[in-house]
């Protein structure tokens, strides 16, 4: 579910395409908001296709996990009821909960009173919400879990589900994240983190690694994926399996004020964890799904740590994001589900039109799609505060 | 090679009932409640209007003025827990490297409280649905995310290895228990500050919980409104706190000469599939949660010497755990005692979890079980023992701790004495 492309076929061809999602803020009449761009996935606050029964009781960033989630199943070809219900587990990444079905309670509660809470406030806001629904919904038993570490939740979600199913503690993980950051007080408090664009103009409003870097544009939407012990995968059929998740590393930096120690070094050591994990060198590496926060201090900070592992230039790096912007714990797992099909298709999408990478990086940006050999990707996520997450996302075909 | 286990060195508590794991400790042993009626604000329009609440002065607890102002109150608590659970560890922080040391918090709301304190401002009290952007409170995104209750846990332990922030509603505490021992079992830390921390007692939360009447309106007789087990139960009551353990790989610990708590035997979780907020009475799915846990730390049921109740006092909730025990230990399940210390320091969401395995480690620490208090008249629908009223004294090698919540989310975790309990065959 992504601001460029609803569904895995369209988004892939708007990638590749470079076609933009950003625009302006039309969920709500934005002109107080220092934000101007935005990467919104539907214009309207109910999204078609979700059981109404489910639809009164979950926030919109539950919906897009709901909707993804049905894709994921069918195009894996799973029935859920087919497996063990214990072997079934979910596990996903929330950065900022229920926003506007919260938002909306709260005015209640402030504006009317008490007893205008509704009954669902208690189970759409938390962070669980999603996993919870998506247990429920699909009968799924096993171990659940819910990572909220900002945009490297996602990739520390995939992750745990990984270990589940190395560990034997599940068949099945549906995994990955999403989020709706768009209604209004969420808007607001991504103000204060400073790092949002101000720009009106959605060509020019996210240009990682670019010069003209000034911050990032929040969007919405996210996606899931089904995740499957390989050997269970080849049993029950599956033919071609998109990639393995091959390794995985996490730091996080220094507190801010530690004398010596650099950001860039935190990150560089968590994708020399992912290579190691994944017994991969960094010759081996094809491409880089870069975090690509879009400020000149964090944009230098990847950039170096990519330097230092892969040397400047070593490896080609790429950023489809700034074609729909930041979306948070849905981010990494959208990188996730591009670098698959980057590795099906034998070819590295583009960071879009209009970036062009400051030389002074050391960074080969991709600008137009790039066909080469691919056969293994890095995926990068950093979330705000200091978390540093990679993860090896590696071909299964020769 | 021996697999690695994760053992717990160091106990930092915020807890109703007085600041400290000393005072947590105390409370707990007395049977005494610290639930009260609620003073955080004017809670008179609500249908109930009790809590366990800290009596916490951030100044007094170390905090400087920055933190104060940048940090929600959950955010407070972890942090104060987390340096008395470093300096009980004997601070090994100092002497590890710091990519060797990993965190792992947790939190079902995160900083709620921050959250709807500054919304009420920039909305005009609800008024406005488009809020006034224009002058937000400068550490407001940090309050949008829960991650910072992670990043401000491994600023203030000088961590730089992988910090994980988890939110499993009611079980996020005993589930960062979990994934924190996952990190020193999979060798990717050596020392790992592990916990959970919830500051839920405002008017946002405790309206969520009127409105489906999960909370007990006994607004008149407030210390004994938390009754778990009892007949005349009648809801949870709200609480809020923080514990951070200090997780350490066995090895390294033994060899610093750390005193050791106990060791992280085991632990398991499942779901129920069934309902986000509605528990089936079989407790089916707790009860593979407690095989499980059980299988993990290759012990036989019984083996449990004490049996930490999630005993929120919910009629659902403990018809559903007493079932869910009776079925995973057995016969055993009527000779072991359960206590619930939500009947002490009421339900504080995701941090109870990391609260209950805090008193679990201090029980087999000094072999005593905390009671159930207010327990007058157990239902007789239960039917276990849930050590009423007072204190135990008896040997407690290896305990079962285990949590439900919101979501169908059911954990277990087994903890054993040092060197004891486990069978290592």
């Amino acid at each position: 579910m992504a601001p460029n492309g609803l569904g895995t076929k369209e988004f892939w061809a708007a990638v590749l395409e470079g076609r933009s999602g950003l625009g302006p803020v039309t969920h709500f009449a934005a002109d107080g908001f220092p934000v101007r761009t935005v990467g919104e996935v539907f214009a309207d606050d109910t999204l078609p296709g979700v059981d109404p029964r489910l639809a009164v009781q979950t926030d919109r960033w539950s919906q897009f996990a709901l909707l993804a989630t049905e894709e994921a199943l069918a195009d894996a070809g799973v029935r859920p009821q087919e497996f063990s219900p214990y072997d079934l587990a979910v596990i996903t990444a929330s950065s900022s909960g229920g926003n506007a079905f919260g938002q909306r309670e709260i005015a209640a509660l402030w504006s009317k009173g008490p007893r205008h809470v509704g009954p669902y406030q208690s189970i759409a806001w938390f962070y669980a919400a999603t996993t919870g629904q998506l247990s429920i919904r699909h009968g799924m038993k096993g171990p659940c879990g819910v990572s909220v570490a900002e945009q490297a939740g996602g990739l520390d979600a995939i992750a745990q589900a990984r270990r589940a199913l190395l560990h034997g503690d599940a068949a099945l993980v549906l995994t990955g994240g999403t989020e709706a950051p768009l209604s209004p007080y969420a808007l607001a408090c991504q103000t204060a983190s400073g790092r949002l664009s101000r720009s009106a103009d959605p060509e020019r409003a996210y240009l990682p690694f670019d010069a003209a870097a000034h911050g990032h544009v929040p969007g919405e939407g996210g996606a899931i994926l089904v995740l499957e012990d390989e050997e269970g995968a080849r049993a029950r059929g599956v033919e071609a399996p998109y990639g393995e998740i091959a390794g995985h590393g996490a730091t996080f930096d220094p507190a801010p004020g530690t004398p010596g120690a650099s950001s860039s070094g935190a990150l560089s050591r968590a994708v020399r964890l992912a290579l190691a994990d994944a017994g991969v060198r960094p010759e081996e590496v094809d491409v880089v799904f870069a975090d690509a926060a879009g400020t000149p201090e964090l944009d230098r900070a990847e950039a170096d740590s990519l330097s230092e592992v892969f040397g400047p230039f070593g490896v080609p790096v790429t950023a489809p994001k700034a074609r729909y912007g930041r979306l948070y714990a849905g981010g990494a797992p959208l990188d996730v589900v591009t670098a698959l099909l980057s590795l099906q298709e034998q070819v590295i999408p583009p960071t879009g039109p209009g970036t062009v990478a400051d030389a002074g990086y050391g960074v080969d940006l991709v600008a137009e799609p790039r066909a080469a050999r691919l056969r293994t990707a890095l995926v990068i996520a950093r979330g705000h505060g200091g978390f540093n997450s990679a993860l090896v996302v590696r071909s299964l075909t020769q | 090679m021996t697999p690695r286990k994760a053992v717990v060195t160091g106990i930092g508590v915020m807890a109703p009932g007085g600041v400290g794991t000393k005072a947590f400790w105390q409370l707990l042993t007395d049977g005494r409640t610290a639930t009260r009626a609620i003073s955080h604000f004017d809670a008179s329009a609500f249908r109930s209007r009790i809590a366990a609440e800290c009596d916490f002065d951030p100044a007094a607890a170390g905090l400087t003025p920055e933190e104060i102002l940048r940090m929600d109150r959950a955010a407070q608590f972890v942090v104060v827990a987390a340096r008395e659970a470093l300096a009980d560890s004997g601070a090994p922080a100092d002497q590890v490297e710091p990519h060797r040391i990993g965190v792992s918090i947790g939190s079902a709301v995160g900083s709620t409280t921050m959250l709807e304190q500054q919304y009420v401002q920039v909305s005009d009290r609800g008024g406005n649905w488009v809020v006034d952007a224009s002058n937000v409170y400068p550490h407001l995104y940090g309050a949008l995310v829960p991650s910072t209750l992670a990043a401000e846990v491994a600023w203030t332990a000088g961590a730089q290895g992988p910090v994980r922030m988890g939110s499993t509603g009611c079980t996020s505490g005993l589930d960062s228990v979990a994934q924190g021992a996952q990190l020193i079992e999979d060798g990717l830390a050596d020392v790992v500050l592990a916990g959970a921390t919830d500051a839920p007692i405002s008017p946002i939360t405790v309206a969520c919980f009127d409105a489906i009447r999960a909370t007990s309106p006994n607004n008149e007789d407030p210390e004994h409104a938390s009754r778990p087990f009892d007949r005349d139960r009648d809801g949870f009551v709200l609480g809020e706190g923080a514990a951070v353990l200090v997780l350490e790989d066995e090895e390294s610990a033994r060899r610093r000469g750390a005193r050791i708590y106990c060791e992280v035997a085991g632990y398991a979780q499942r779901s129920n599939a069934f309902h986000m907020t509605g528990l089936r009475p079989d407790g089916k799915e707790l009860a593979e949660a407690v095989r499980v846990a059980l299988d993990r730390a290759r012990l036989p049921a019984d083996a449990v010497d004490y049996v930490n109740a999630h005993g929120s006092g919910t009629r659902q909730n403990d018809k559903h755990e007493t079932a869910a025990v009776k079925v995973s230990l057995g016969d055993h399940a009527h000779r072991v005692p359960m206590s619930s210390i939500k009947s002490m320091v009421g339900h504080s969401l995701g941090a109870i979890g990391a609260l209950e395995v805090a008193a679990c480690a201090l029980a087999i620490d000094r072999n005593t079980i905390p009671p159930t208090a207010n327990l007058h008249h157990t239902d007789p629908e239960l039917g276990l023992d849930y050590v009423p009223l007072t204190a135990r004294e008896q040997r407690t090698d290896t305990v079962l701790s285990v949590g439900s919540g919101f979501g169908g989310f059911q954990t277990a975790m087994v903890l054993t004495a040092p060197g004891k309990g486990t069978y290592r065959g």
